[in-house]
């Protein structure tokens, strides 16, 4: 079974993270990049499915350069292969023209099963995934707790408001995955050496058959008009239970109009 | 007046408030009119359904039947908007914000060749098309944004407007849709869902009391549900108490759980990682009580307490009590 796991750079979630007032983007200098720690679940998931059921798993990038740090962490962590879109016109480009260059490059692989993680922890669109699906026209499982597949059909349990779904579909086919279905493992030594020997394949927009206009900030179809940053919350009080902290505390939900 | 399509939320025929917030919203940029997925409803069920959505003002309810709407994930809902925003050309298209809303609008945009903007919290007019607010970076900064190219298409996070009502005619239009073979690639065998209880929805609730590690056990955590009962307030909690299996994970709040944004947020016993505070931060009052006075949920109170829950939660449900009595 080959599979494809699209993996997303981010900044790091700890830090602290602004919009660059030049063009209203990510400002991606500013911040330490990552892998997305939800992609981090997938590319696990991916690992154990090669495990039990063979077969090669390759990791799907579209980020700037220095994305190759994030494909390389995926790589030790036991991926085969990589294919890192690259292009300086992507810059700024949205959900839509992101899925759309992702079916691009899907289309220069074979796959039987794409992963995904349900959300990225900078975007927060958690849409990618059902555009992709939309594009490619397989059978779309999204935010996965469980992945099992069987013979040709892929089964899964999507976390819903009220609870669980199983959901199945036959491959190829589209799963996003929550962190809830596994733990990821860390790259080893030999893991870590290896992966500098895996072969990275860079694609271009040109490679793609993509036009400049069709992604990054010029084709992105929605746009930051302006942004402003929220007034900090003004420090609060804290104080040290000696007994009176309950009180304390009910004092100021009455004083709020709470109780 | 040009108009604007929702998305309803329903169970059964019964129309969810985030819907009513939806028309409410609606209303301010042009006239709702309500899409309503009414598979396996009966007459009656639908006329209750559409009288609700006029007193929130729908103009038009749009009653869409047919078969493999719901047993089949998401595919066959866009599909099913796609042509009604084909027959009506609305000036846009509302969803909730929750992940089968969101991902109908990322299927429609594909389709319609729009633009999507995700969890606004409001809407305005702008020039000939809509302007939208979205909280990002966990509230920290507050971005304007529009949807440039196509019928802006735009997921509203619950809870960011109270619903008013306002009479609009209700009239139904029936819409009936044949679903293609291509949008059931995904097929729903099996619904489980988790027994709710009297509590307010998470996503809903104007108070919302949540509990983290520190709550030490499942059955512990009936000192946080006495207090959110005490308060009328909803359950939430950390994923470390729902890994752990103390309470179900639908009730986890952060960055993979429920985005939640209450008149005030009680966080016990939780440490405040980034991934919990992306989930809360933009509630507008937050309390914490947590025994580590360095603990980073500090950092965003209005009020802490530094003590053991254990201790002090009881003690704040018993004060309440005797407050409110
Ligand atoms: C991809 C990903 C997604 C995630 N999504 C989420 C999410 O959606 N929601 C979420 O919550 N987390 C999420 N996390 C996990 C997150 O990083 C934290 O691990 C988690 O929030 C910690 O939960 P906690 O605060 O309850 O536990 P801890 O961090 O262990 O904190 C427990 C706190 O309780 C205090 N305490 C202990 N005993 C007492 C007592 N008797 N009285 C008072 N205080 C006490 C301690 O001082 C401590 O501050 C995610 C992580 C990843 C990697
Ligand atoms: N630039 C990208 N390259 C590869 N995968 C991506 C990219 N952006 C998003 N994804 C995938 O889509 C998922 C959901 O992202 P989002 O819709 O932005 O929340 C992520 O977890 C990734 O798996």
């Amino acid at each position: 079974m080959n599979i494809v796991v699209c993996i997303k750079q981010v900044p790091d979630t700890w830090s602290e993270k602004k919009l660059d007032p030049a063009d209203n983007t990510l400002d991606r200098v500013a911040t330490d990049p990552v892998l997305n720690e939800m992609d981090e679940y997938a590319v696990e998931e991916a690992l154990r499915l090669k495990e039990a059921h063979g077969g090669e798993v390759t990791v799907l990038c579209m980020g700037p350069e220095t994305a190759a740090d994030t494909i390389r962490k995926a790589l030790s962590m036991g991926a085969d292969k990589a294919i890192h879109v690259l292009d300086d016109g992507l810059h700024g480009t949205d959900g839509v023209g992101t899925s759309l260059a992702l079916a691009k490059a899907l289309g220069t692989t074979e796959f039987d099963l794409v992963l995904l993680g349900s959300e990225s922890s900078d975007a927060r669109m958690s849409v990618v995934p059902a555009m992709l699906a939309e594009r490619l026209e397989c059978p779309q499982l999204t935010f996965a707790k469980e992945v099992v597949v069987d013979g040709s059909t892929v089964r899964i349990k999507r976390v819903t408001d009220e609870g669980f779904q199983t959901v199945e579909g036959e491959l190829p086919a589209v799963v996003s995955v929550v962190e809830k279905l596994n733990e990821p493992r860390y790259p080893s030594f030999k893991g870590i050496m290896a992966a500098k020997k895996k072969p990275v394949a860079t694609l271009s927009l040109d490679d793609l058959g993509l036009a400049a206009g069709e992604v990054g900030l010029a084709g992105a179809w929605s746009a930051v008009e302006s942004f402003e940053l929220a007034p900090a919350r003004s420090a609060g009080t804290v104080v040290t239970d000696e007994g009176n902290g309950a009180v304390a505390l009910a004092d100021f939900l009455a004083a709020r109009k709470f109780i | 007046m040009a108009e604007v399509l929702v998305l309803v939320d329903h169970v059964d025929g019964e129309v969810k408030k985030v819907t009513l917030e939806l028309l409410t919203l609606a209303r301010r940029v042009g006239e709702p009119g309500a899409v309503l997925v009414a598979e396996g409803l009966d007459a009656a069920a639908v006329d209750a359904a559409a009288v609700r959505l006029g007193e929130f003002g729908a103009a038009r309810v749009y009653v869409v039947s047919g078969a493999e709407l719901t047993s089949h994930l998401v595919a066959p809902v866009a599909e099913a908007l796609a042509q009604i925003v084909g027959q009506v050309a609305p000036m846009a298209v509302l969803v909730a914000a929750n992940e089968d809303g969101k991902e109908v609008a990322g299927r429609l945009a594909i389709k319609i060749g729009s633009g999507i903007i995700t969890d606004a919290t409001d809407v305005s007019v702008h020039g000939d098309g809509l302007a939208a607010e979205q909280p990002v970076f966990g509230g920290s900064t507050v971005v304007r944004s529009q949807v440039t190219h196509g019928t802006p298409i735009i997921a509203i996070r619950p809870n960011s407007t109270a619903p008013e009502a306002a009479p609009g005619a209700g009239e139904q239009v029936p819409v009936s849709v044949v679903v293609s073979a291509a949008a059931r690639g995904a097929r729903i065998t099996e619904r489980v869902v988790e027994e709710k209880g009297e509590r307010p929805e998470l996503s809903e609730a104007a108070i919302v009391v949540s509990g983290g590690r520190g709550v030490g056990s499942g059955e512990n955590f009936s000192v946080i549900e006495a207090l959110a009962d005490s308060l009328g307030a909803a359950v939430g909690a950390s994923r470390a108490a729902t890994d752990a299996g103390w309470y179900p994970h639908q009730h986890q709040v952060g960055q993979t759980g429920k985005t939640v944004s209450p008149q005030l947020y009680v966080a016990a016993g939780i440490s405040g990682a980034i991934q919990h505070r992306a989930g809360m931060q933009t509630s507008k009052t937050i309390v914490a009580i947590n025994k580590d006075p360095e603990a980073p949920i500090f950092e965003l109170v209005d009020f802490g307490v530094v003590g053991d829950l254990h201790k002090v939660v009881p003690a704040l449900t018993a004060e309440v009590a005797k407050r409110k009595a």
